[in-house]
């Protein structure tokens, strides 16, 4: 019975994922009919060629983006929850977006005071990716180093929200001393933006993604073996150090190359896990990395639906839209104690 | 018919830990053997020392002195995945948050030897099996392991030790928040496994007077002092009446009770 409700719900998360590719692609400013969409994607034309241009080059890569996006916080807020023993971890709350924010303010905003070869290299996507993923990597470091001392769960929450403010701290420092310039590239950037990545930023977001979620599928294991607790874990063979380091190195991939190109992007990490357990009913993370895959993609993609409402003659961030989203979610969670598990 | 083999022994073992003032040695000279088949209890004041002395055995600890062999091999020679197939632990502490069933936390113990994704081949599900049948919890394995009691979770967790299929079984006070029912279950379902299986089973305990009807040979911790011996023997040698350092707690050998002035 177990099996068959697996089996069944991950027919029905697949098929919401390509209903959410097809409704995303469709809907926007413009209203592009699905006989023309599925045409177009298809390798067909459409009865206009603007409609072609748009689905191809506009709505096809953000399309992409938002699924790698929800991939990617989604699996990093996964694997977090199982590494610290904590149901409300996940890449925003933690700080580590905080880590990739201050980052990347550091590389937009003080790319003035170094020199010319250096900030030319730290300004391109790269540069930015790099400076993103470093922050993440930084602040979850932090994060695990305090974590080893206080044992209860709260103080773990409590420091990442330190570090967050912190951080943001750091960044409205960064802000004063900027031109207005850099400070609007910030800005926006900050917002949260899926639209108007190129292919090749895609590619670098795709390769960045592929590899976290290689190595994740490499902790499967582990991680199940961490869901009895770190000293029962080491008793049944796992190294430990070893996990950790490669949970930690996915996580600041995963969510280190998101936050660098579509900002911080709030909730998806902590919430869609936790929809994935709520679905499944399993703790099992065989089950678990799937679900969560197709959920986070499914769930980033009507965000960005809803961020660009039909009749709407604007975007809205999509920042905003998570949080609107992912907020009662979370606060639902935690009124029913229970679920959180 | 009674064919003992040595599962864990130290020779010269000298106990403690480092502190800023140097060495604390808690206890030293220890040449302690434990046999297959034999059910073996660890008492002892709190203070005194038995979770040192678990985790010298278990190799969580180094020794301070001499060695501790696990089989006919070092301890801390083993590779964490062998080990794992010769020592098994049951803990204290309290669960992570999780939605794991009871049959998906007994088949975590056969992780040291399923493959990269944790795949359960026929001979890991015929343990699983085995150890749910030996511990009587066919009943419970579809629930959710925060769904059943505390007995019952230790009982699991017991079994999840089994289904590791180690010629050691190591306890940290398995007993301990159980009423004297479970208690009393708990420790006859180590004595029967120990009896059926061949396995060793040491466990540390409070639960001084229920140990010494039940166990084999006890491990019995007082200052300066460790003695391992039959029970009858222990109590003979009057090793109870020092357990604790209060002249107000004395120990009946003929009933096999403490008693309270």
């Amino acid at each position: 019975m177990v099996k068959n409700r697996t089996t069944v719900f991950f027919s029905l998360l697949t098929l919401a994922l390509l209903m959410a590719l097809l409704l995303n692609i469709s809907f926007g400013q413009v209203a592009i009919p699905f006989k023309d969409v599925f045409k177009s994607l298809l390798g067909g034309h459409t009865d206009k060629v603007t409609w072609d241009y748009i689905i191809l080059n506009f709505r096809l890569p953000k399309a992409i983006t938002a699924v790698l996006i929800g991939i990617g916080l989604s699996i990093s807020g996964l694997l977090m929850q199982t590494l610290f023993r904590n149901p409300l971890a996940g890449p925003y709350v933690l700080g580590l977006s905080s880590g990739s924010s201050l980052g990347v303010a550091f590389v937009l905003m003080g790319a003035g005071i170094m020199p010319s070869f250096l900030a030319s290299f730290l300004v391109s996507s790269y540069g930015i990716i790099l400076a993103s993923c470093l922050g993440s990597l930084l602040v979850l470091l932090l994060i695990l180093l305090v974590s080893k001392r206080p044992r209860d769960t709260m103080s773990i929450l409590i420091v990442g929200l330190m570090f967050s403010s912190f951080t943001s701290a750091l960044v409205t420092v960064f802000t004063y001393f900027s031109s207005a310039e850099q400070l609007q590239k910030y800005t926006f950037w900050s917002m949260g933006s899926i639209g108007n990545l190129p292919w090749s930023h895609i590619g670098i977001l795709a390769v960045c993604t592929i590899v976290g979620l290689v190595i994740s599928l490499m902790v499967l294991k582990p991680l199940d073996a961490l869901l009895l607790g770190e000293h029962y874990a080491k008793s049944m063979g796992l190294n430990l150090r070893k996990t950790r380091y490669l949970i930690i190195l996915a996580t600041s991939v995963l969510a280190g190359s998101v936050t660098a190109f579509a900002g911080p992007i709030a909730f998806i990490g902590l919430a869609v896990p936790h929809l994935a357990k709520l679905l499944f009913q399993t703790s099992t993370h065989k089950i678990l990395f799937f679900a969560t895959v197709l959920l986070g993609a499914v769930i980033m993609l009507l965000c960005d639906v809803v961020s660009q409402m039909p009749g709407m003659d604007f975007t809205l961030p999509i920042n905003a839209i998570t949080s609107i989203v992912g907020a009662p979610v979370v606060i639902w969670l935690i009124v029913q104690k229970k679920s959180i598990r | 018919m009674d064919q003992k083999q040595t599962i864990l022994s130290t020779t010269n073992l000298a106990i403690g830990y480092a502190t800023k003032h140097g060495v604390h040695t808690i206890a030293s000279n220890l040449n302690l053997s434990l046999d297959s088949g034999r059910l073996i209890s660890l008492v002892g004041a709190n203070g005194i020392g038995k979770s040192t002395l678990l985790r010298t055995l278990t190799g969580i600890q180094k020794p301070l002195e001499g060695t501790v062999l696990l089989g006919n091999k070092i301890i801390s020679h083993y590779e964490a995945l062998e080990l794992a197939q010769n020592l098994s632990l049951v803990l204290t502490e309290k669960l992570p948050p999780s939605n794991l069933t009871v049959f998906e936390l007994i088949a975590l113990g056969r992780q040291p030897y399923t493959n990269w994704l944790g795949t359960l081949t026929e001979e890991d599900e015929s343990k699983i099996h085995e150890a749910i049948a030996l511990t009587q919890i066919g009943h419970l394995v579809d629930q959710k392991h925060y769904e059943i009691s505390d007995g019952q979770l230790q009982i699991v967790l017991i079994a999840r030790a089994l289904a590791q299929d180690t010629p050691l079984i190591i306890l940290d006070e398995p007993t301990t928040h159980l009423d004297l029912f479970h208690k009393v279950s708990v420790f006859k379902l180590l004595k029967k496994l120990s009896q059926e299986t061949g396995k060793c089973i040491l466990f540390s305990t409070h639960d001084i007077e229920l140990a010494i009807q039940l166990s084999d040979e006890m491990i019995v911790m007082t200052e300066g002092q460790v003695a391992l011996d039959q029970p009858c023997n222990l109590i003979s040698q009057g090793v109870f009446d020092t357990l604790f350092n209060d002249a107000s707690i004395t120990f009946d050998g003929t009933k096999g009770t403490f008693i309270i002035k």
